[in-house]
């Protein structure tokens, strides 16, 4: 039961990973008992299963998920929105108005109108229909003020990080709230610019250096040296 | 009527352009050159230049020609007018239209059509310098592409062609021996699968030949395969580098 790769290797599609006794985890594929990486990423082995952390990824909708995405069309009972995946969302009317729609009396333009943001959630996908999304939760619904920015859906746990360690690390130095949408869209919300782009950079790092380890210090410094620097321009 | 046509294989054994019968031109291949596109590829196989862009999987336009059942993959294969000496008209060719099918052909068995039903992806190779040989280099810079995209793949896909030029079965023939040689036999090929996904004939060739001309080109095939995962790596290659240095530390 040979595996042919070392730990956190770089493999292509297509490379021979392991054979026999093991499973095919993520980004992977079995064919004759052999199993092979299907995306460029790192390979790593737990409990027999072999897994790619994929670098290069697109989303691909769960229900479930909470997503961030941009509204292109205003329908006749309902919105159809953009969230960065193969398919494009639909939001119906009934649950946004939380009542049964009517349309004489509702104009659904001046609830949600196309290019609005909204943070909704996958209420259901699957092969046959484009994912439906709710926002009858709270938390969710029209986005009203913040920054968005993108990073590669696959790196959206190291954000999040151990048990939500990193993220609520970023939350606190900086004082900004952060919604991350599953699909790779982060929306970063501050009481003023500076505190926003603070945490978009700590963000953007993560992306850059997601594979490195040590990285919640490393964006822990930054925030310090950062803020240092900002008192220092007071003065 | 021109005079019987020079030798293309000198004594020696030596081609045209300086090469032995079983060597490739130089390849030049890089990932993930143009930032508009989902995935990209740029490769120089010789005097041959070119862009491959990737987009998708994302919904199909015009609808009706989705599938409910599986991914539709579309290829675009287009010379620039500057590509050959004569100019080129831009407008599709027969030739085009059949080399985009072959391309595309050649692509779907590495990919997992059936994951992402009702989409398509968009590949378009753009031929900025043509030199024989361009719809095997094509192939393997829209692999490169697609791989760049975060498409998930079976294998990568690679081209290279044999044939024959005077009395001989040469590899990775240019222009010259493609337009004045006996027979030209272009080969795509999944390495780690071992499985051909393009096989084509131009020219007349023995049994024995064409087995040569075959064997030849997949040998090729397995050499540019080892340059297109290095190509890839490259692009990610400090990550690896980085890594190893925890490993070490």
């Amino acid at each position: 039961m040979p595996t042919f790769f070392e730990e956190k290797q770089l493999v292509t599609p297509g490379e021979l990973l392991a054979e026999g006794d093991y499973q095919a985890g993520e980004n992977t594929y079995s064919e004759g008992g052999k199993i092979f990486a299907a995306r460029i990423g790192l390979v790593d082995c737990e409990n027999k299963k072999v897994n790619v952390v994929a670098l290069r990824a697109f989303y691909t909708p769960k229900p479930g998920d909470i997503v961030i995405g941009s509204v292109i069309e205003v329908g006749f009972n309902g919105w159809t929105v953009d969230i960065k995946a193969p398919y494009s969302a639909l939001l119906r009317a009934s649950d946004v108005l939380n009542r049964p729609f009517k349309p004489q009396n509702d104009e659904l333009s001046q609830v949600l109108d196309t290019g609005d943001l909204i943070v909704a959630k996958i209420a259901s996908y699957d092969r046959a229909h484009d994912p439906q999304l709710t926002v009858g939760e709270p938390g969710l619904g029209k986005i009203t003020r913040g920054q968005i920015m993108r990073v590669t859906p696959t790196k959206i746990p190291r954000v999040i990080g151990r048990k939500g360690s990193m993220i609520s690390m970023i939350k606190q130095e900086t004082g900004c709230q952060i919604i991350l949408g599953l699909n790779g869209v982060v929306l970063v919300t501050g009481k003023n610019l500076a505190d926003e782009e603070l945490a978009m950079a700590a963000i953007q790092k993560i992306e850059d250096e997601s594979h490195t380890t040590g990285l919640t210090d490393r964006i822990t410094q930054l925030l310090k040296e950062e803020k240092a620097k900002r008192e220092e321009n007071k003065n | 009527m021109i005079d019987k046509q020079e030798k293309l294989i000198d004594k020696k054994g030596i081609r045209l352009d300086g090469r032995k019968a079983d060597e490739l031109r130089p390849l030049k291949l890089e990932v993930g050159v143009l930032p508009n596109a989902d995935g990209s590829a740029y490769i120089e196989h010789g005097k041959n230049k070119i862009l491959v862009g990737v987009f998708g999987p994302r919904e199909m336009h015009p609808k009706h020609l989705s599938r409910p059942d599986r991914m539709v993959l579309r290829c675009r294969y287009h010379m620039a007018p500057f590509s050959v000496q004569e100019r080129k008209s831009p407008a599709p060719s027969r030739r085009e239209v059949e080399l985009s099918k072959v391309i595309r052909e050649a692509l779907e068995p590495a990919l997992f059509l059936e994951m992402y039903p009702r989409t398509g992806i968009d590949i378009f190779v753009e031929i900025l310098q043509a030199d024989g040989g361009t719809r095997c280099a094509s192939i393997t810079a829209a692999a490169l592409a697609l791989a760049d995209s975060g498409i998930p793949m079976r294998d990568l896909v690679v081209a290279c062609a044999a044939g024959k030029v005077d009395d001989t079965v040469v590899l990775d023939l240019y222009d010259a021996e493609d337009k004045l040689g006996v027979a030209d036999v272009p080969v795509a090929y999944m390495p780690n699968l071992n499985a051909v996904t393009l096989l084509q004939m131009d020219g007349i060739l023995t049994h024995a030949e064409f087995e040569k001309a075959v064997n030849m080109a997949i040998d090729g095939c397995k050499k540019i395969y080892a340059l297109q995962k290095e190509a890839l790596k490259t692009k990610y290659m400090h990550i690896k580098e980085e890594t190893q240095e925890e490993v070490e530390e």
